[in-house]
């Protein structure tokens, strides 16, 4: 009872996971102030309202953010309907004692897991050289869709099992088809998780530099971007201004940083809000 | 897809005199089994209209199989497989011809947890009528479910609320209510009671006193005071040992309630009655 040996093991390990935490956060500090102490200086109207251009002072990031924006709302539509309609095939119809459907779980898995870098080289090939569809706005949301995909799919198949049976139980005695059941429980029940990861899968998304650089996304266009034409966006817009010598040039990508990283955040925070809003207690 | 509607004559217009039994459901050799497994075995007794019927039993005796097999939900199961027949006012319920969603319509359904839709009071009962397009005048509808489930008083004041913040007495109801909306013929009950306190036991059980003048009540209780109470038939269910070690339950005695609880005509039902086992 007295004097008793302190534990030093656990004493040691709690200091271990402390020390893990505190990396992560010291360089996440590290470099948001780094960020911030070099990007504030561009950060102005002129930035948003403004094209590139070879002067770093004469410099904005307009056509940039713009075809991010647009990339996203593609994303959006692309990724929800089709991924939604894959979870609610995998959760609902499908048997999963039948080896094409056990094929298709793995391979989402597997999806998921695969580098960006892969899905550009696939989109280089099918997208803008197979369907001839060029270095567009389109392929690049196209690609985008098939990067992000699988984690949609995975975040609605977890929302749509998170509906308890007892839902669908009811709505089946009461003599609801398959169809109702889905359509006018499972998947209300289900929307906020769906939301949640949609806008999670759209903020990796817009996130992605790789693919696009892959697909050719240019770095210098001096006009707004349309559908069928030619762009950049924000990460390859940051990507090129840091490979570029001149210091002001480094401080104009310190500055797109801070907007990607604005952006970003209020996606994420929006999925945060949007779970916690309507978390619900069966 | 869907297969012509199962036809019925003559359901909820005529009421048979006090005293005739009208059979509502003829079942006959009833085996189901769950992959390969029987979970009842030759199952054979009738269920007539305007009683309450009871299904008693210890654990795993396939009473919740049994009532799951009236109103096809079972068919959700995969690997579930029903043999003999189940006729329905003469009906083949596993008939070619029968599409399951016209049967879920009549034969209504209570469960063993209150699950009711994360929706309102209202909704919750207005989801049947919905889905089945009986929206004429569908807030009188709403207004005589609740009144025949008992809970019209104690909701009528807050029906956009949520149907989740209502007691566990009033979710069952509600779910009563639910199922009464879309006229059924026939309600199952799943252990209605076993998830509620007493007094709100007491509330289920008075009304399905009142619910039988116009409906045909099956339900599955594991608590034998309260099939005593409610119901005119009682079915006892046990389990049986197959050859292979394997169990089954097999229907052991079907009778007037108070036959079975005192002077049942088979030793095990007479061992269950009196707690001997079970």
């Amino acid at each position: 009872m007295r004097g008793g040996r302190r534990d030093v093991r656990g004493a040691i390990f709690r200091l271990a996971l402390l020390a893990s935490l505190g990396i992560a956060f010291v360089t996440l500090g590290a470099l948001l102030v780094d960020v911030a102490s070099k990007g504030f200086e561009f950060l102005d109207p002129f930035f948003f309202t403004h094209p590139p251009s070879t002067d770093p002072h004469q410099a904005g990031a307009r056509p940039a953010i713009l075809a991010t924006l647009y990339l996203g709302v593609l994303l959006l539509l692309f990724t929800v309907p089709v991924g939604v309609g894959t979870a609610i095939y995998l959760e609902e119809y499908a048997d999963k004692n039948r080896w094409y459907n056990r094929l298709l779980e793995v391979n989402i898995q597997n999806l998921a897991a695969v580098p960006s870098i892969v899905y550009g080289i696939l989109g280089l090939a099918f997208i803008v050289r197979g369907l001839g569809l060029g270095r567009v706005v389109l392929a690049g949301a196209l690609i985008l869709t098939l990067l992000v995909l699988p984690t949609v799919i995975i975040a609605a198949r977890e929302a749509i099992r998170a509906v308890p049976d007892s839902i669908r139980q009811a709505a089946f005695a009461l003599g609801a088809t398959r169809w109702q059941v889905i359509s006018r429980q499972v998947l209300p029940a289900a929307i906020p998780g769906i939301a949640t990861g949609s806008i999670l899968a759209l903020s990796r998304g817009i996130g992605e530099t790789a693919p696009l650089i892959m697909i050719g996304a240019l770095t210098y266009i001096a006009f707004d971007p349309t559908l069928l034409g030619p762009f950049s966006a924000l990460p390859v817009q940051i990507y090129n201004w840091t490979s570029q010598p001149q210091e002001d040039f480094l401080k104009l990508a310190a500055t797109g940083i801070i907007v990607l990283l604005g952006m970003l955040l209020t996606l994420n925070a929006l999925a945060i809000w949007l779970r916690n809003r309507y978390q619900r207690q069966w | 897809m869907s297969a012509p509607p199962i036809r019925i004559e003559g359901v909820a217009t005529e009421r048979p005199e006090p005293g005739t039994k009208d059979v509502v459901f003829d079942i006959n050799d009833l085996t189901v089994s769950y992959d390969g497994q029987p979970a009842i075995r030759g199952a054979r007794f009738e269920v007539y209209r305007n009683f309450v019927t009871a299904i008693i039993g210890p654990s795993g005796c396939g009473k919740s199989t049994f009532i799951r097999c009236l109103n096809r939900m079972n068919d959700l199961i995969r690997g579930a497989s029903v043999e003999g027949t189940i006729l329905y006012h003469g009906q083949d319920l596993y008939g070619r011809d029968v599409d399951p969603v016209e049967v879920r319509k009549r034969i209504g359904m209570v469960f063993q947890k209150p699950n009711p839709f994360p929706k309102s009071i209202y909704d919750n009962a207005a989801f049947g009528p919905r889905v089945l397009g009986m929206t004429d005048d569908l807030d009188g509808r709403v207004e005589r479910a609740l009144q025949q489930a008992a809970l019209w008083d104690e909701v009528k004041d807050r029906l956009k609320r949520s149907a989740l913040s209502l007691s566990g007495g009033q979710q069952q109801r509600l779910c009563i209510a639910r199922c009464l909306a879309v006229e059924p013929d026939v309600i199952l009950m799943d252990e209605p009671a076993s998830a509620l306190d007493p007094i709100a036991t007491t509330r289920i059980e008075d009304l399905m006193h009142e619910l039988k003048r116009d409906y045909t009540i099956v339900i599955v209780t594991h608590n034998m005071q309260q099939a005593a109470r409610v119901a005119d038939m009682t079915a006892f269910f046990s389990v049986d040992k197959l050859e292979d070690g394997a169990r089954t339950g097999v229907l052991v005695e079907y009778d007037a309630t108070p036959k079975i609880f005192t002077q049942p005509s088979d030793k095990r039902t007479e061992d269950y009655v009196t707690g001997r086992f079970g």
